[in-house]
């Protein structure tokens, strides 16, 4: 089997999108630029024409509008934000316009856009480089939002987007961006409302976002090692929300922690056991936790950027508090990395 | 029947409508927001009279002129007005999301400058030339405050895409007057060229001056001379929303609203047809029979249309596959 990077299966969805149908579009400040979007554009414009692999004006707003315009002439634009935090310049019109755009004219316009947004941590990248505002859209009746995992997601998910009728957000992590995964060379889609159970266990459940799942296998080989056998479920998708993935895997463990990228306060680990609670207030035997980035903004020094986003380490001593298990599971495996804010030691900035 | 003629009857069937639905709000069924166009009925009718129905219309919050000069159902208008089934967006947007696909009004709604982009992304091509399709978009002065104008004026302006931005500078956002709000001695026209496009402010009362100016601007788009930026002096007759008078929030002088009532563009134009014997008290008389009867028929379809059923409260979030 094929293996390829995720940036690069991103590249591979795009160029077989268009490939296949030539209403799409690529947009985002620098897309056919000399680095493309940290490879996934890269080249594009050489194969498909700068009509149709879009450099854009600094205006994030206002080229929202243009791409959902260019809905109503038949294209099916795929707009780029480098971070998600600039996409918060375009807020009025992907939530007052591109999300109610079928809804608030009785079903008769479409709005088949997709948003790349990334997001990521780590090299300092701080207070309004490294958020991961996938919460909010998802509050946003209208929108679906995936957060693809593996590079097989990352191809299949988006492939499957471009398709999709109504706008669909894609959060990927920078983190991700260099990790190798089996892709298939074809273009092939990935359903869009489903869970995914990576490894069977039953012990604990642990639910993870993007790369918080990447972490939560490393906890999990680390507790196997020690007899205990976590599920861990790669969520996905969080709109639409595959909760009955989740229910069932909770069912056979009774415990549950959720790890997400982003703040926990009002986030995506609260969705998922409200809803667990809704369904079924007997189905957890202990208290669940929650991973995730605490109630502050993304600091950039790496000492305070260490304590501030959580590693697998984090999720092995919430398991060990749930199953009430001697902690020194941790120390004996260590961390023995001397800096926590690159994916790995040959990873160098900037980035 | 004479081009004039029918300028004088889109107008008059504007100023109708809005006031069969002022006279019938206070019965508190039309349950939505709604921004009435009393007073600025030329403008529309000025720039549809050269569009056809292949060409886009988008609009903001005071859309009802706009949509009805450009051929929109009236029947569909009244119903969503009435949160009906069968109204122009099944009852699920009111007056402030109006839309007729077969008319070519693509889209109304009411944040500020919203749908200036989406008029200028909806005649984007990755060919070039290949039609001579243009899109006016129209919005108030309030709009060209939002930092959205000026992104989209530069896009289109990058591009050279056949957009006509038509600017009804009635003088107040909500209550707060064109001076408190813009710099003095600056016409919104003014920021036409600092983007490269050709503007022009004119009278928006005068319909004969708003067709010259539009017919200029529409023929040049559609010539692939690229976009243009009409500013047009009008007046709001009414509140900012809903169907009363509001010269006792005194935000603006009755002597204000008395040179602008004199400046009424349908007895302007009126008088002028008169002179000219295109129009006299019988055909006037016939013209308002007609209308009145188109408009009595809507309100009766309107009300007696079905609520749309509680149970498809869910359709048209997503896009059923």
């Amino acid at each position: 089997m094929r293996k390829i990077k995720y940036f690069q299966a991103i590249h591979e969805a795009h160029s077989q999108s268009m490939e296949a149908d030539d209403n799409v579009i690529i947009l985002g400040l620098g897309v056919p630029g000399p680095t493309g979007i940290f490879g996934t554009t890269k080249g594009l414009v050489d194969k498909f024409g700068e009509a149709r692999v879009l450099d854009m004006p600094s205006s994030e707003q206002g080229m929202t509008g243009v791409a959902l315009g260019m809905t109503i002439a038949g294209y099916r634009p795929v707009m780029i934000h480098m971070r998600v935090d600039f996409s918060t310049l375009a807020m009025d019109q992907m939530v007052n316009q591109v999300a109610k755009w079928h809804f608030m004219y009785g079903g008769k316009m479409k709005a088949p856009m997709v948003f790349r947004m990334i997001i990521g941590r780590g090299w300092g990248q701080g207070p309004q480089h490294s958020q991961s505002l996938q919460a909010w859209f998802a509050h946003i009746p209208g929108f679906k939002v995936l957060m693809p995992t593996t590079a097989y997601d990352a191809k299949g998910m988006l492939l499957s987007a471009i398709k999709d009728d109504s706008p669909v957000i894609i959060f990927e992590h920078r983190w991700l961006y260099n990790v190798d995964g089996i892709v298939p060379k074809d273009p092939y889609e990935v359903n869009l409302n489903s869970a995914r159970v990576l490894h069977k266990g039953d012990d604990i459940t642990i639910v993870a976002t993007s790369y918080m799942v990447l972490e939560a296998l490393k906890a999990s080989e680390i507790l196997s090692k020690h007899g205990i056998k976590p599920e861990v479920i790669d969520l996905r998708s969080i709109v639409p929300l595959d909760i009955d993935t989740i229910y069932k895997s909770v069912k056979k463990t009774g415990s549950l922690v959720v790890a997400d990228t982003g703040t926990i306060n009002f986030g995506i680990s609260a969705e998922i056991i409200s809803r667990l609670m809704e369904m079924d207030h007997s189905v957890l035997r202990n208290i669940p936790k929650r991973i995730g980035l605490p109630f502050c903004p993304s600091p950039t020094s790496p000492s305070l950027a260490e304590k501030f986003f959580p590693r697998a380490n984090d999720i092995i001593l919430c398991v060990c508090d749930i199953l009430d298990l001697d902690k020194n599971i941790l120390s004996k495996e260590g961390d023995k990395e001397q800096w926590h804010d690159v994916p790995d030691s040959s990873f160098t900035g900037p980035y | 029947m004479d081009n004039l003629l029918k300028l004088f009857e889109s107008m008059l069937r504007i100023r109708m409508v809005e006031e069969m639905i002022a006279e019938r709000y206070s019965e508190q069924e039309m349950r939505c927001p709604t921004h009435f166009c009393l007073g600025q009925e030329a403008v529309p009718v000025g720039v549809s009279s050269h569009l056809r129905h292949t060409d886009y219309v988008y609009s903001g919050h005071r859309s009802h002129g706009h949509y009805l000069a450009k051929g929109g159902s009236l029947k569909a208008m009244v119903s969503e007005l009435y949160g009906k089934e069968t109204g122009c967006a099944l009852g699920r947007g009111g007056s402030q999301h109006l839309n007729d696909l077969d008319a070519g009004f693509i889209a109304s709604a009411p944040i500020l400058g919203g749908t200036i982009p989406i008029a200028v992304g909806s005649v984007y091509s990755t060919k070039s030339n290949v039609t001579d399709k243009v899109s006016v978009v129209y919005f108030g002065d309030g709009a060209t405050e939002e930092g959205i104008f000026h992104e989209a004026l530069n896009f289109a302006s990058v591009k050279k895409l056949p957009v006509i931005f038509v600017c009804e500078n009635n003088l107040y956002s909500v209550h707060s007057s064109f001076d408190v709000r813009q710099p003095k001695d600056r016409n919104i026209a003014d920021i036409g060229p600092a983007h490269k496009i050709p503007s022009v402010r004119a009278n928006g009362n005068d319909v004969e001056e708003v067709m010259k100016i539009a017919g200029d601007a529409i023929n040049r788009a559609r010539d692939g001379g690229g976009p243009s930026l009409l500013e047009f002096m009008t007046y709001r007759w009414l509140e900012h929303c809903g169907p009363n008078k509001d010269l006792d929030l005194s935000y603006r002088t009755k002597e204000e609203m008395d040179e602008w009532l004199s400046k009424c563009p349908i007895k302007l134009f009126e008088t002028k047809l008169y002179k000219k014997n295109i129009l006299n008290k019988e055909s006037r008389f016939r013209i308002e029979q007609k209308i009145l009867k188109e408009i009595n028929s809507a309100f009766e379809y309107a009300k007696k249309s079905p609520f749309p059923d509680p149970q498809t409260l869910f359709d048209y979030t997503y896009v059923k596959s």
